[in-house]
């Protein structure tokens, strides 16, 4: 009830402070709407088929050639700057032949100091207000497994609670992803290496998937994400960190700008226990392997079949 | 084609002439829609913030609103079927008010999706083509295409009889019939796939059951009869058409067993999830009793069911064959069924989350007039619709000059 109440507070405050430039979106969005109109009137003609409109149509990410992406960034650049006074570089890193990523969490290590949470909305850019966090961290009580009786707002001078137990979830990369099941546009799909990115240009926003999660994963931005000129991280990936327009979904994509690219996830480097591992299961020698052929593992939901490839473990 | 034109610039003409009575009612629709369109301005400019959807709660009103009137305009089947498979003359005199009731349900259901959606200006990427329609593995794809096949149905159907009519030809079998007979199956199929959008969801235990489909389809059957008795006591009290008793009786033994089955349907899930009593029925304990001091929905529930109790109660009674308790139980009937389907179904779909987490819902004011705006618009559409409709029938607006 309180919550509830606290967030109307918020958005009124949001409206007030986001007048100018949320009304320089209006216009856009309108002209957007009605070229969609005209769309539909030109449909196949050839001024379509020419390429003239495809500053105005977006491509879904798999139909985007190389030149076309290169525009579209060139495109994303300016506007962030323009929008946030900010430069930044956009990279669109591939998934790695034979890379298969999963995570495992420690749960007997894992503290609930929440550290995961602050480094990953710092890392992927994520609106401050309203506040996305892709991570949830679920206080549990010690002897039972059960999500619907953990408490995910809990307080305490330091963590761990007495007799509490910490689950933190995060999108958990299904390889049977209900929500990439029920997408009406192919927004979001699960790559070759396992990792189920969101193509933030093309959601329509009808959050179906968000209806489809078992896992509460994805967030919505009921308006456009406000962040601190400051707190951008410029380092950005198509498909994983960009600043999100109003109106799409996102979620936690494994940090692929960084994974992809040898390192680590933001919410593993910050842990402060080191209860987050990441790795290839591909790869026989890497941790995850170890851990998942060793220690007692386990997934949430085993019984819906979507197959995820986040992992808990105890020691 | 001249003849065509002088159709439609008759029809204009004719669906612009009226009593002060008449006018008023537009222009108290108009004066809706302005606010439904205004309210959908600031939500277009701001974002869906200004609704009370929620990450927890993502779905609200819209849908639930999308959800009630697929069930509306998949009752025209009812009418239909009398008409065209017993071949009862009485019904098909209003056989195609059903369908145009369908036609502006659908389009309602249309808008309901439209502002809903966080991205309006990419519908187009639902165009399969033009962008990517998920089809077949997505339900929403397959309901966007079930839909428009079901609106082009009954426009066709509708605006072809309509059109011989006036031109004083018989309607020729062929360029109907066939399509008549489609969208019998049709009717039953939007229902069917738009409770399918929510069973399917194995993350939402609420949702995930197998007689959601039919009780969809029964709970349509209710709430769509009563819509249409009030629509034709009403048609006949203010215009020239005269739609039989018989037709209305056939209403009301339709609602005789089509309301007591859907509260059956209903005590059925209530059973299989208090008597199991896993840790999944914690949205029907929600929805029913509340949890830990949340229980917004609990009067919405009790309310739809006492009000679905007590007109099922009247229509098996023998007081429903007077006109004025029919009525009264025809709109206990609308009510109970629309907030049964979205306070009771939609919304306890997401409390609590699937991570335990109860974060409650009750419409925002914009999200009120915006809705209120679209079922006034659809009620606009079908008072143009039904005036022409009626003055073809009766003659009124007709080739042939008398």
């Amino acid at each position: 009830m309180n919550y509830n109440k606290n967030k109307n507070i918020q958005k009124t405050m949001n409206l007030i402070l986001d007048k100018t430039t949320t009304r320089r979106q209006t216009l856009k969005g309108f002209a957007a709407l009605s070229i969609g109109m005209t769309s539909i009137i030109v449909g196949n003609s050839p001024i379509v088929k020419s390429g003239f409109m495809d500053n105005f149509f977006n491509k879904h990410y798999k139909e985007m050639t190389n030149d076309y992406k290169k525009k579209l960034f060139k495109k994303l650049i300016k506007n962030t700057y323009t929008e946030y006074g900010v430069n930044i570089s956009i990279s669109d890193p591939q998934p790695i032949k034979g890379v298969r990523f999963a995570y495992c969490l420690n749960l007997s290590k894992c503290n609930g100091s929440r550290r995961c949470v602050t480094a990953c909305v710092k890392e992927n850019n994520q609106s401050r207000n309203p506040a996305i966090q892709y991570i949830k961290v679920l206080e549990m009580n010690m002897g039972s497994i059960n999500l619907e009786a953990g408490d995910m707002y809990y307080e305490g001078k330091s963590v761990p609670n007495k007799n509490k137990f910490y689950l933190p979830v995060q999108c958990h990369h299904c390889y049977n992803a209900p929500c990439v099941t029920v997408c009406p546009v192919e927004a979001t799909w699960v790559q070759e290496d396992g990792i189920c990115v969101i193509d933030y240009e093309w959601c329509i926003g009808c959050r179906y998937c968000m209806a489809a999660c078992p896992y509460g994963a994805r967030r919505f931005n009921f308006k456009r994400p406000s962040i601190p000129r400051s707190k951008i991280n410029p380092n950005q990936g198509f498909l994983s960190n960009i600043i999100r327009s109003a109106g799409v979904v996102e979620k936690c994509h494994f940090c692929l700008h960084r994974t992809r690219n040898g390192e680590y996830p933001a919410c593993l480097e910050a842990c402060p226990t080191g209860a987050r591992k990441f790795g290839n299961l591909n790869d026989p020698d890497s941790e995850v392997s170890y851990i998942i052929s060793k220690k007692r593992v386990f997934v949430l939901k085993e019984e819906l079949n979507t197959i995820p490839s986040f992992f808990y473990y105890f020691d | 084609m001249i003849n065509y034109l002088q159709y439609w610039l008759k029809i204009t003409i004719y669906i612009c002439s009226g009593g002060k009575k008449y006018f008023t009612w537009i222009g108290f629709l108009l004066l809706l829609i302005s606010a439904g369109v205004f309210a959908y301005y600031q939500q277009f400019k701001y974002g869906l913030l200004l609704t009370n959807m929620t990450d927890e709660v993502s779905w609200g009103v819209y849908i639930a609103n999308f959800t009630f009137l697929v069930g509306v305009a998949a009752a025209a089947v009812l009418l239909v079927v009398p008409t065209y498979v017993y071949g009862r003359e009485d019904v098909k005199e209003v056989v195609i008010f059903g369908e145009l009731m369908a036609v502006s349900a659908i389009i309602m259901c249309m808008l309901f999706v439209m502002v809903d959606l966080g991205h309006p200006d990419r519908f187009m990427h639902l165009i399969p083509k033009i962008g990517r329609l998920n089809f077949p593995s997505s339900i929403l794809a397959w309901d966007i295409i079930v839909l428009n096949v079901y609106l082009f149905i009954n426009v066709h159907v509708s605006s072809y009889l309509l059109y011989k009519k006036y031109l004083g030809e018989a309607p020729s079998s062929f360029y109907y019939k066939p399509l008549v007979f489609l969208s019998i199956g049709w009717a039953i199929s939007i229902h069917t796939v738009t409770a399918f959008l929510y069973s399917g969801l194995g993350g939402r235990p609420y949702w995930n059951s197998a007689i959601l489909a039919s009780r969809f389809l029964v709970s349509a059957f209710a709430s769509g009869p009563a819509l249409m008795a009030i629509v034709f006591v009403i048609i006949n009290k203010i215009s020239h058409s005269n739609i039989k008793p018989s037709v209305i009786d056939l209403l009301r033994k339709i609602l005789q067993f089509t309301l007591p089955l859907n509260l059956f349907l209903l005590f059925c899930e209530v059973f299989k999830e208090f008597y199991t009593n896993s840790v999944h029925t914690m949205s029907i304990s929600y929805l029913f009793f509340g949890i830990n001091g949340y229980g917004m929905l609990q009067p919405f529930i009790w309310t739809a069911i006492i009000l679905s109790s007590i007109a099922s109660l009247i229509f098996l009674s023998p007081f429903s064959k007077r006109k004025i308790v029919l009525i009264i139980a025809s709109v206990m009937t609308v009510l109970s069924v629309w907030i049964e389907k979205g306070m009771g179904l939609i919304i306890p779909g997401f409390i609590p989350t699937p991570l335990g987490d109860l974060v409650e819902y009750t419409p925002s004011i914009i999200e009120s007039v915006v809705s209120m705006g679209i079922w006034a618009l659809g009620t606009l559409l079908f008072t143009l619709m039904i005036k022409a409709a009626i003055g073809i029938e009766t003659g009124a607006i007709s080739k042939i000059k008398k």
